[in-house]
């Protein structure tokens, strides 16, 4: 315990009396240690953007969805939407959602519009992530109220005004028979200037009546685990066929997890690879640095060995010194990448919102600081090498 | 009682040539605890070589080197290290303190091969010896801002700071005008004394020398013991100076 306290001691007093040749011989791991890391922790809220912004499209891994098109007929919503429950409630799918587009007519103040509209369950804007600017999605109780409720994009609600949660703004919906909805919440996004409004499909059945120009029938959306989409697949569309006969039955998985897993795993190998490149390439700094001023310090050794320090000694504490500083570098570097990594307004940067922000990837950080500790150690091997080589009487005259 | 012993030590090297080169020829030396004795001899004559091997800093290629009655030839390279730190203590002509390290962290360094104790109470042990050595009040200066007296007080403290059986100085006042020399070899024999230290002084100054309790002259790497009548008397020397 003693004797490593002692050699540490040793090196530090060496790293601190030699601190601007360390630290310039430093900048190489450092700014590897430091791009490897903050990449590292990038690359995974970048995969979380894209995860993110693909589970609002697609759904969260693993979303199946399950179709049903008469072949000779108009599609029968009610008959479907009835079939479709009925899997839901067989199976025991907690969460899923009835999902139907249409076009209705939003009459806003001085103009009437057609707007795209989607009626879906409660449970659909936690399968899709949906994050709200304003106001809230929709709950269970909202089935019961008077008027619809909406949740709408921002150029919806740009067109109805201001939103106000003690006086939540109103648009009347329909042609012929009109119903006055209330906007409940506003989703967080760009909608690219394209009106678009959510409601609820009890709601939906009740009050309004969209057009459905494009003969789209009901679509069912569960998310389930990923192992179980073949299994529940093949159960719905088994049940389906029963009970819907005269149905073309499409069942599959809409969501991009899969995908991503690959993006995934490019990225750390990639990124991974890259780093201990750049790492590499800093330890042959330090090694070039190191040998240099080993040839320096060649009195000195001599002088330590005449104090009675043994080859060993001579050798552990070179390549302590060499360990101790890529170590400080290593730790330094993940230091800054933690504070840059969590501090960046990504947000405003990529103007996507993100929900779940990942914490610092923690495996990135302790690779950094091993690889920088790993690449002291071989570039201290070589200068330790050379002073423990070094004859002491030669040294102490040199 | 004999502490070192050198009986037929010879040193030689093997030239590029091929030729063999004898630096050192037949030495046979004792010397007791606390006892100083001085060897004299012009630059080439194997002085240096001499106090290596004694130091355990390098090997004899012939004779039987015996430190406290133990052979040394068989120890291991990690047992020489060792024993050389715990019983030998050097000065150097050009002091070789650790450059950009205070006095203290100069006079420290020795003790971080020592073990236990002496470690941890390394800092307490320098400044002890520094205030043994009159550098009471430089503590904490760098060796570039200290003159060369001073310089190689430092270096005595360090060489003391272990409490070595033996103090080997090679050419301690080689590099100081005679004044310093003088003062700073009183405070070297003072500190021996204190410490009941075996003090080994190569030099080539005869003034030196004749502080010592016996004087040996090599001459071409043979060891030959030199009388009285050649050495000036230290009142003498230090009257002129």
């Amino acid at each position: 315990m003693t004797t490593l306290v002692a050699i540490l001691a040793e090196a530090w007093s060496e790293i601190r009396v030699h601190k601007l040749r360390v630290i310039l011989s430093l900048v190489g791991v450092f700014l590897a240690v430091f791009g490897m890391t903050s990449i590292a922790a990038a690359g995974d809220i970048g995969r979380q953007l894209v995860a993110e912004s693909s589970e609002r499209s697609g759904g969260r891994p693993a979303t199946v969805t399950v179709q049903a098109y008469p072949l000779f007929t108009s599609p029968d919503t009610e008959l479907i939407s009835t079939a479709l429950r009925d899997v839901v409630e067989r199976y025991d799918i907690r969460w899923s959602s009835l999902v139907v587009d249409q076009q209705i007519v939003a009459n806003f103040p001085g103009q009437s519009e057609y707007v795209q509209a989607r009626s879906v369950d409660a449970a659909y804007g936690t399968m899709h992530r949906l994050l709200m600017e304003q106001g809230r999605w929709f709950a269970p109780g909202d089935v019961d109220r008077y008027a619809p409720a909406l949740v709408v994009s921002p150029s919806f609600l740009a067109r109805v005004g201001g939103f106000d949660p003690n006086d939540p703004p109103t648009v009347r919906l329909g042609g012929e028979s009109p119903v006055m909805a209330t906007v409940i919440g506003v989703l967080k996004g760009d909608d690219f200037g394209a009106p678009f409004a959510y409601l609820l499909n009890d709601a939906a059945s009740r009050w309004v009546s969209g057009d459905n120009p494009y003969g789209q029938p009901p679509m069912l959306e569960m998310w389930v685990p990923p192992e179980q989409v073949e299994q529940v697949s093949a159960a719905a569309t088994g049940d389906l066929r029963r009970t819907l006969p005269g149905h073309d039955l499409y069942a599959s998985r809409v969501d991009t997890g899969d995908q991503l897993a690959q993006l995934d795993l490019v990225l750390n190998y990639g990124v991974r690879g890259i780093g201990y490149f750049a790492l590499l390439l800093g330890g042959v700094g330090v090694l070039n640095v190191g040998l240099v001023v080993v040839r320096q310090r060649i009195r000195e050794i001599g002088v330590r060995r005449s104090f009675g320090a043994t080859s060993g000694r001579v050798f552990i504490t070179i390549l302590l010194e060499s360990v101790c500083a890529t170590a400080v570098a290593g730790a330094l570097a993940i230091g800054c990448a933690v504070a840059l990594v969590l501090n960046l307004p990504y947000e405003q940067i990529l103007s996507v919102p993100i929900e779940d922000l990942p914490p610092f990837p923690l495996q990135a950080a302790v690779e950094g600081f091993l690889a920088a500790t790993a690449v002291g150690a071989l570039a201290g091997i070589v200068p330790a090498i050379v002073a423990v080589r070094a004859k002491v009487i030669d040294a102490i005259r040199y | 009682m004999t502490f070192i012993s050198l009986a037929g030590i010879g040193r030689s090297v093997r030239l590029p040539d091929g030729s063999q080169l004898d630096i050192l020829t037949d030495i046979n030396l004792e010397a007791e605890r606390g006892e100083h004795i001085a060897v004299v001899g012009r630059s080439g004559s194997g002085k240096s070589t001499l106090l290596n091997l004694i130091g355990l800093l390098d090997s004899p290629t012939a004779g039987v080197y015996e430190l406290d009655g133990r052979a040394t030839d068989a120890l291991s390279a990690r047992a020489r290290a060792r024993l050389r730190g715990a019983t030998f203590g050097f000065v150097f002509q050009q002091f070789n303190l650790l450059p950009r390290r205070s006095a203290t962290e100069n006079v420290a360094a020795p003790l971080l091969y020592a073990s236990g104790r002496q470690v941890w109470g390394r800092r307490a042990a320098a400044r002890e010896m520094l205030d043994r050595v009159g550098l009471g009040e430089r503590l904490d200066y760098l060796p570039e801002r200290l003159s060369g007296g001073e310089q190689q007080r430092v270096a005595i403290a360090r060489s003391m700071v272990r409490n070595p059986t033996v103090l080997l100085a090679d050419e301690p006042t080689g590099a100081l005008d005679v004044d310093t020399g003088s003062t700073v070899m009183d405070m070297l024999q003072e500190v021996v004394h204190q410490f009941g230290t075996t003090l080994v002084t190569i030099t080539h100054d005869l003034s030196v020398a004749a502080r010592a309790d016996r004087q040996f002259r090599l001459d071409h790497g043979v060891l030959s013991g030199l009388s009285a009548a050649d050495l000036p008397s230290v009142t003498a020397q230090r009257s002129a100076s």
